[in-house]
């Protein structure tokens, strides 16, 4: 088959103070019809620059300093920029990430999609209109006929995106580009959207460019992998090899820091150190200071391809030098580093039920007034958390899971009296926090902490670490005197595994990980007994997640933390939960152990989730169970059970009333009417 | 005797405010940074240089005295004349001097009005009258035959244009040696650096701004001892001069309603954004009321106001400025009272957006106080736009001076500003022939101040807006 894109050493240059950072540095690789091909790699390493070079979209200080990139044969480098505007849309088209920001907020999505029909096909009036309905109906958007005439607003961000696939398909390009097409919606969405890809690529036979970090959806959708690493890809295989038997160091490194169930208790691999920067000169392989297989030839001489057999090609010495057989102990030592450790004294694996509860919440709820009017008066509530319930043992994680927009976030929130619950209390340690206030509350502040989701938001960019560091001692009053403040500085930064030399500098000197992990020293400081991890790892790659999830699991052993860990991402879940409660639209709908919850969920919303993760395990024979439509709004929620008209296995009596709590076994709540007899 | 006016006491507070402030950015690697990213625009590194030497007559203006009397009392002290007078009254004492009789224009040796003359009779036969422009008490007296007029200006012009010329290459010369210093190269390489614009700094703008402010002030300076280079006003004072007296004025209005306007900005907005609320309810009643009132009204309300009891107090003030003084600081106040609305207005949209960062939020599950939240976390947050929206405000507010003072609600009449001059000067634009170099130096003057004012803000909104720097990169 003769490929439709191809794209043939490929250099991409931005221009900033001092040399040109090369963003993409001699890229070559094609794609075929109908194929779908995934470049996978942490951020920084040029992935997206590569899909704006194939556009030439490139930002303003960008440009393309040499190679080539054609479809069909047309190298559209060599194409004036009018010509250009006849490729884009019409023969590649890109869908972005976040498509909040993508669609123009002032037009209808209708006109939208009428409009790329009116530039590429020269359709308009009625029939553009009935073509854009057709699209709309193409890729789910259900009642289109109403939709066309909508604002973005208007629409969710999973039927956004649909617009922005709509838009892009609109006039049947042979490629499409998707940059992180579902990086910004939740799973049940994601699965949603990436079926949705599958399904129009065969029905039309384009080929897709699918750039992601998630290597769960790269098994899930692509032929073929391509791994990039600052700026170069560094191994080209077939999904079936890639997944089998990847060979670079750095794609084994990828896979061996995904966190899940079969890691529990052990330690994460982590990537030491960070992508190095682009615009210095590189001698040798780029990995080689990262690497744990790196040997003397690594430094001196960059690697040229190694072909595996099949498409199966790796840029690497290490490997070149252990196919040919001559250094096949090169990395004795080595071997075992990436491999995952048992911990036989983790604490992770105790039973849990055992230890004292710290933490018990009942009936929480949180409510925020609508107000409307001159005299505001209240006219409705948001009910963000509507009466929930659990409970965290001392020196255990529950982890707090749902979709965005169903309340997690604001629980964790209630329960450090940051946002004032509505009703319902917060007993802390045998003591009710929501009647405690001014000076009583604020003693009791130090027992419990919070980590953020964004390193960027979460430190105060005008103060130096140390300031931010002693900001909670100061508050409290503890460490009072220099002398034991430094030792505790100090004592802290080793803790979270920060150099000394860090006190004196600012937020913005460090990379993401090292923010949050200052983050993490903060919340340490005033030695609290619990700390709520607001998705903590959610900002980062994949490799940095490791290095955090594994400092979270050293610190819980260390110092019999409590964790109340709120994510959306099971893997991190199955890694170092001990119990798990599911919430959907402001209330749990299951809770239980990490086994039972994650290995044999009850509730169907509990099954969807789970099963909508993708997973890198390409044959898992899991059936992916599909949710249609998205959570309903807090306003008003469904009458009866919140998640009958999402639920496969909806009965009358769950259209009436919500269900009440079903007690399937000592750690295993569910609320659900199919389990409510069984009692 | 020195003589502390109380605006010139609040203008040497702000400049100390300015320095104090440049020390504490200093030491503070990010802040010092976002100051280079102002010092990397050649535009506004260019307005500086004008705004600097505004600056310098405006302070030159605010060191105030009283000249002592030749003889002294009856018991030997000294006696002061009831004159206050400033530094740059004393410089400029050629121009402040050299009063004719009415309007003259300029470089002119004839006054720009027919006066009746007695032309003594020859030989003692009787005099005559005669309709004729009198020669100029000072304005060109030095010449003997008004015909060397045109040739005296161009030599002393270029006099003056080649010592400009020395000064100039002098100082390009210092910088050269200051910054070859401490390097490997030469100075002359470093010029040529400058000059082909490779230094970080962008000199190659500062020097040619300071190049263009020689050249004209140079052969300024030599013709303002024996010409009016700007001609004279309707009692014969020399319009140069005014309009550098103007400079004080409109700077005071520029710097120190900014004094009166930023603590009441910053403590209404920041707290209307933080506590919400009916602090808020209240903090935007306030300034919906207030913007809602005409300012022009309650601006010439409240200087009536003070105006009457300035009359009616005449014992508290010894000289006739330390009043007109009192009544531009009382300006100065109710210009920063009615115009604080605004700022309020964007620091509370942007404390609004702060409180719910989570370095805020992980502050609050400290159990850190308020006080220290809004003075360590929010503040310091918003400072950057407390600092680009007054730099941008100058501009306006001396413009506003200009305006009130024309309407006849700014300042003192006998106070000289921008304002009053055109205000002097508009009714004879519709003389024939016109009189059009008061109005002309006012408006240029102004003009460069201003812009200069605007380019600068131009040049620390860039560095200090976080968007502008993200679409620059």
């Amino acid at each position: 088959m003769t490929p439709v894109l191809e794209i043939e050493n490929l250099h991409t240059e931005i221009d900033g103070n001092g040399p040109p950072t090369r963003a993409v540095d001699g890229i070559s690789l094609d794609i075929r019809r109908g194929e779908t091909f995934a470049l996978v790699g942490e951020s920084g390493c040029g992935k997206s620059m590569t899909a704006l070079s194939i556009m030439r979209l490139l930002p303003e200080a960008g440009r393309i300093a040499s190679g080539a990139v054609r479809v069909n044969g047309e190298d559209l480098l060599a194409l004036p920029e009018a010509a250009m505007r006849d490729v884009r849309g019409r023969r590649i088209a890109m869908i972005f990430q976040e498509p909040a920001t993508s669609l123009n907020a002032v037009m209808t999505v209708g006109r939208q999609i009428e409009e790329v029909l009116e530039r590429h096909l020269n359709l308009s009036g009625g029939p553009a209109r009935t073509r854009a309905i057709s699209l709309l109906d193409a890729v789910g958007v259900p009642d289109a006929q109403r939709r066309i005439g909508e604002y973005p607003f208007q629409l969710s961000g999973g039927l956004k995106q649909r617009v922005m696939i709509a838009m892009a398909l609109a006039a049947e390009p042979e490629i499409l580009v998707a940059d992180e097409p579902t990086t910004a919606l939740d799973v049940t969405i994601q699965a949603q959207v990436l079926d949705l890809l599958k399904k129009l690529q065969v029905e039309r036979g384009m080929a897709i460019l699918l750039i992601t970090h998630d290597l769960g959806i790269v098994a899930g959708m692509a032929q073929r992998v391509a791994v990039m690493y600052a700026g170069e890809i560094v191994e080209i295989a077939s999904r079936e090899a890639f997944f089998s038997r990847a060979q670079h160091p750095y794609s084994r490194k990828l896979f061996e820091s995904l966190p899940g169930a079969a890691r529990r208790g052990a330690e994460l691999a982590v990537i030491p150190g960070q992508v190095p920067p682009l615009n210095s000169a590189f001698h040798g392989c780029r990995f080689a200071d990262r690497c744990d297989f790196v040997h003397a030839r690594c430094r001196e001489e960059s690697p040229g391809w190694t072909a595996l057999g099949g498409e199966h090609k790796v840029r690497c010495h290490w490997v070149e030098d252990k196919l040919k057989g001559s250094r096949a102990d090169s990395a004795p030592a080595s071997e075992g580093a990436g491999a995952v450790k048992a911990n036989p004294a983790d604490a992770l694996t105790a039973a849990p039920g055992g230890a004292a509860i710290l933490l018990s919440v009942r009936d929480l709820k949180v409510h925020f007034p609508i107000r409307k009017g001159v005299f505001k008066s209240v006219v409705g509530h948001v009910k963000a958390v509507d009466g929930v319930s659990l409970e965290v043992a001392a020196g255990k994680t529950l982890a707090l899971v749902g979709e965005s927009g169903c309340g997690k976030t604001t629980v964790g929130k209630a329960i450090l009296q940051l946002i004032r619950p509505t009703a319902g209390e917060v007993v802390f340690d045998r003591v009710d926090l929501t009647r405690l206030r001014g000076e009583a509350l604020r003693k009791r502040r130090r027992e419990f902490q919070i980590i953020f989701q964004d390193p960027y938001a979460s430190l105060n960019p005008r103060m130096r670490v140390e300031e931010i560091l002693s900001e909670g001692m100061s508050a409290l009053g503890l460490y009072a005197g220099k002398a034991s403040l430094q030792r505790r500085l100090n004592e802290l930064l080793d803790q979270v595994g920060l150099p000394q030399a860090a006190l004196a500098r600012y937020p913005h000197e460090f990379s993401g990980g090292q923010r949050q992990r200052i983050a993490i020293a903060r919340a340490l400081a005033v030695e609290p007994r619990l700390i709520i991890c607001d998705e903590p790892t959610s900002a980062l790659d994949v490799s940095v997640q490791a290095q955090i999830l594994n400092l979270l699991a050293r610190l819980q052993r260390e110092l019999g933390l409590a964790y109340l860990f709120i994510t959306h991402n099971i893997a991190v879940v199955e890694y170092l939960a001990h119990e798990v409660a599911v919430m959907y639209l402001g209330r749990i709908v299951e809770r239980g152990s990490a086994g039972e919850v994650l290995g044999s969920p009850r509730h169907p919303y509990t099954q969807a989730l789970l099963s909508a993760v993708p997973s890198i395990e390409a044959d898992s024979g899991r059936a992916v169970i599909k949710l249609e439509g998205e959570l309903p709004s807090p306003v008003n929620p469904p009458a009866g059970c919140h998640f009958h008209p999402r639920c496969r296995e909806a009965r009358p009596e769950c259209r009436a009333t919500y269900p009440g709590v079903s007690q399937l076994s000592p750690t295993r709540q569910v609320a659900c009417w199919l389990y409510s007899n069984k009692v | 005797m020195p003589v502390m006016l109380w605006t010139d006491a609040l203008i040497f507070l702000l400049l100390a405010v300015v320095i104090g402030y440049f020390y504490y950015v200093s030491r503070r690697a990010h802040m010092l940074a976002t100051w280079m990213r102002v010092t990397e625009s050649p535009s506004g590194m260019a307005a500086l240089v004008v705004l600097g030497a505004f600056a310098l007559v405006g302070l030159l203006d605010s060191l105030h005295y009283r000249p002592t009397l030749d003889q002294g009392d009856a018991q030997g002290r000294p006696v002061y004349s009831v004159e206050v007078l400033s530094v740059l009254d004393a410089l400029a004492a050629p121009l402040r001097q050299r009063q004719e009789r009415t309007y003259s224009a300029p470089f002119d040796t004839r006054a720009y009005a027919r006066e009746t003359v007695e032309v003594p009779g020859e030989q003692g036969a009787p005099g005559t009258q005669r309709r004729e422009f009198p020669r100029l008490q000072y304005g060109g007296a030095h010449l003997g035959n008004e015909a060397g007029r045109e040739r005296d200006i161009v030599v002393s012009g270029l006099q003056g244009f080649a010592l400009a010329a020395l000064l100039w290459w002098g100082l390009a010369g210092v910088l050269a040696a200051g910054m070859a210093r401490g390097t490997s190269s030469g100075a002359g390489e470093v010029l040529q650096r400058i000059w082909r614009g490779e230094t970080r700094t962008p000199w190659r703008a500062v020097l040619i701004a300071l190049g263009v402010l020689c050249a004209i002030a140079g052969p300024v300076l030599a013709w303002c001892t024996k010409y009016h280079v700007l001609g004279t006003d309707k009692v014969g004072q020399d319009v140069l001069f005014l309009a550098l007296k103007s400079v004080r004025t409109g700077l005071v209005i520029g710097t120190l309603t900014t004094l009166v306007l930023m603590p009441l900005a910053v403590v209404a907005g920041v707290t209307a954004g933080y506590f919400r609320g009916w602090v808020d309810d209240v903090v935007q009643y306030v300034y919906t009321t207030l913007n809602s009132i005409p300012g022009v009204l309650l601006i010439a309300a409240s200087v009536l106001l003070m105006q009457v009891y300035i009359d009616t107090h005449p014992e508290l003030f010894p000289t006739a400025v330390q009043r007109a003084d009192l009544r531009l600081l009382f300006l100065c106040i109710i210009l920063g009272l009615t115009s604080w609305t605004g700022l309020a207005r964007l620091l509370r949209g942007e404390v609004l957006k702060l409180r719910e960062f989570e370095y805020v939020q992980a502050a609050q599950a400290f159990g850190v106080g308020h006080s220290r939240i809004l003075s360590r976390h929010i503040l310091p947050n918003v400072m950057h736009v407390v600092l680009i929206s007054l730099v941008l405000d100058f501009s306006g507010l001396v413009l506003a001076e200009a305006v009130l003072s024309y309407v006849g609600v700014g300042v003192d009449p006998s106070m000289t500003s921008f304002g009053t001059m055109i205000n002097a000067a508009r009714l004879e634009m519709g003389r024939e022939p016109m009189v059009w170099w008061s109005l002309a130096a006012a408006f240029v003057f102004m003009f460069v101040l201003v812009l200069a004012a605007n380019l600068f803000a131009d040049a620390v909104r860039d560095a200090f807006d976080p968007r502008v720097r993200v679409a620059g990169k």
